[in-house]
């Protein structure tokens, strides 16, 4: 009798499990399972909407092999990622370590380097872009006052991109100061204090005890900015829209064309696999690259 | 005698103050050029001169801001609490419920986690066409109201309290739905402000797809409409127009960062860490 109880309530509280999951699990069916399925399978079509699916087989994947643009935001999105990434993480490692003892005001320098983390990408672009500027922009005016040559910063395809990775340091570095800084506090005290008793060097003690310890940080600082960088949109969206000549062309921008701008609902989404089959590769390379470097 | 320590924690003092100066400037300068009349924007000193709420009133009088404003918040508290909701459900069927194909579900949501959404932007897209969504607030808030980070941090937060707190609640009658929200609830209102500090923060800002969803101006979020004033030729080349509506776009924001400064900083983090 017991037993049959038992089983009963347990019955009772495995439905309620269930109730409790069924909101997630419909949502996943409807805005994860049914995309991931549907995109691969739109992959094989040609379709803008409206008018009638059409079967072309390979034909987008074909299409994509030859297409200069995708090609061109592609090395876009990996010359981003090459300035991007090493600056960030210097920087951000710098002002962590800096910020990691004893100083004047250190909550409110951690407050404002946190600060443009907080600021939609929309209002942190529409301000550079007056930072960026040719004859009235600070930083211009900046580097004219100590005598050095004006910088096309939007306006040269050779610079725009660079461009675009100093803003996106200055966005996000303040997440990574505050990850670095969690990272460092892991660190004993009493291993610097061992270090300095046997004499060693700042750059010693930073190199042998400091860096294996924020490891893990430098990779998750690389996942987040990959993935950052093939998400790359609102930026080149507002400043340069790609230009000049596709210099800032990103990945998404260009999908979002393709879908938006033209239609090409097929097209885009073989792009779009593309893309995230890359990101998952870049970001497979550089696991291995790291902890092999333990 | 010159101390070496000592010159070494000024320089590193002036560093961190030059770099704070480099994070802050920007938005003072922004600030100030938007109360400043359009022709003195380029020769902006560096404390306030003329100050006018022109740019403003022009602005205001360009685009119906003050409507985008309602649907933002509409748009984040709705999805906010929405995720608040199942996530604390669904995170306790993981914690502290048995049932089958639990070990599935949560390799499901880990799962998603690391799905590119380039991969399910455009289906989706035609979900909201074929749904008839497309220009509703329903395509800004229902693809949003599930979040697999949001389901595993109430899952870790669960876990870590007393099943005797549920025992108890059980002889006392209680059913799970009380449990869960009367019960356990109040007891991780840290986590319950993670999450909604980061999902408010991520539906305010997101831009890419309220662009791709919505056409109707009367139903624009605020960083749409001021994306398509920005890059539309409303602002007639205007600069102090612009900037008055980033303005405006950030300062809530950076308000209500001031204030629970902390919050921001820890709750930001943690999304940072979850991998």
């Amino acid at each position: 009798m017991t037993q049959e109880n038992h089983k009963k309530r347990w019955h009772k509280k495995s439905w309620t499990a269930y109730l409790m999951i069924a909101p997630y699990l419909l949502h996943l069916m409807a805005f994860v399972c049914f995309p991931v399925v549907f995109s691969i399978i739109l992959t094989f079509h040609k379709w803008n909407i409206i008018s009638p699916m059409e079967y072309i087989g390979f034909e987008n994947y074909r299409h994509l092999w030859h297409d200069r643009l995708f090609w061109k935001a592609v090395i876009n999105t990996l010359f981003f990622l090459v300035v991007h990434i090493p600056l960030q993480v210097v920087i951000a490692l710098a002002l962590a370590y800096f910020l990691n003892r004893k100083i004047l005001f250190r909550a409110f320098f951690r407050a404002s380097f946190f600060m443009p983390v907080v600021v939609s990408g929309v209002v942190i672009t529409i301000m550079w872009q007056q930072l960026y500027g040719l004859e009235t922009g600070v930083l211009n005016g900046l580097l004219h006052s100590i005598g050095l040559d004006r910088v096309e910063w939007l306006s040269n395809p050779s610079i725009a991109m660079i461009s675009l990775a100093i803003m996106a340091t200055w966005k996000n570095v303040g997440l990574y100061i505050i990850l670095f800084l969690v990272g460092l506090q892991t660190v004993p005290i009493s291993h610097y204090e061992a270090a300095e008793v046997e004499g060693a060097s700042d750059w010693q003690q930073f190199r042998y005890i400091t860096l294996p310890a924020i490891n893990p940080t430098v990779f998750l600082v690389f996942i987040l900015s990959t993935i950052g960088g093939f998400s790359l949109f609102i930026e080149p969206y507002i400043m340069t829209d790609g230009g000049p000549l596709n210099s800032t062309l990103s990945a998404m921008l260009y999908i979002y064309r393709q879908a938006f701008g033209y239609y090409h609902m097929g097209y885009a989404t073989t792009l779009g696999l593309c893309f995230a089959i890359m990101i998952l590769i870049v970001v497979a390379i550089q696991k291995k690259y790291i902890e092999s470097n333990d | 005698m010159i101390d070496i320590k000592n010159i070494k924690r000024w320089s590193v003092f002036i560093c961190l103050c030059v770099a704070a100066l480099s994070f802050l400037y920007p938005f003072y300068w922004m600030l100030l050029a938007s109360l400043t009349p359009e022709k003195n924007i380029g020769s902006l000193g560096l404390l306030p001169h003329d100050v006018t709420l022109d740019n403003y009133t022009q602005m205001m009088a360009k685009i119906p801001i003050g409507r985008a404003l309602l649907n933002s918040t509409i748009v984040a508290l709705c999805t906010t609490f929405g995720v608040i909701i199942s996530g604390a459900m669904a995170g306790y069927a993981l914690a502290k419920l048995q049932f089958k194909g639990k070990n599935i579900l949560f390799f499901a949501i880990l799962f998603t986690m690391t799905l590119p959404f380039q991969i399910t932007l455009i289906p989706n897209y035609i979900l909201m066409v074929k749904l008839n969504w497309v220009d509703t607030l329903a395509a800004l808030v229902i693809p949003g109201l599930n979040n697999a980070f949001a389901i595993l941090l109430f899952r870790q937060a669960f876990k870590n309290l007393p099943d005797v707190l549920i025992h108890a609640a059980r002889v006392d009658g209680c059913n799970e739905w009380r449990i869960v929200f009367q019960i356990l609830m109040p007891n991780v209102i840290p986590t319950v402000i993670t999450i909604g500090i980061i999902t408010f923060m991520n539906s305010w800002n997101e831009v890419m797809w309220p662009l791709i969803v919505i056409r109707n101006e009367a139903l624009m979020t605020m960083p749409q409409m001021v994306t398509l004033f920005a890059v539309g030729g409303r602002a007639e080349a205007q600069l102090g127009v612009k900037l008055a509506a980033a303005v405006l776009l950030a300062l809530p924001v950076i308000v209500a960062y001031t204030i629970f400064q902390k919050h921001f900083i820890r709750s930001m983090a943690t999304s940072g860490l979850k991998d």
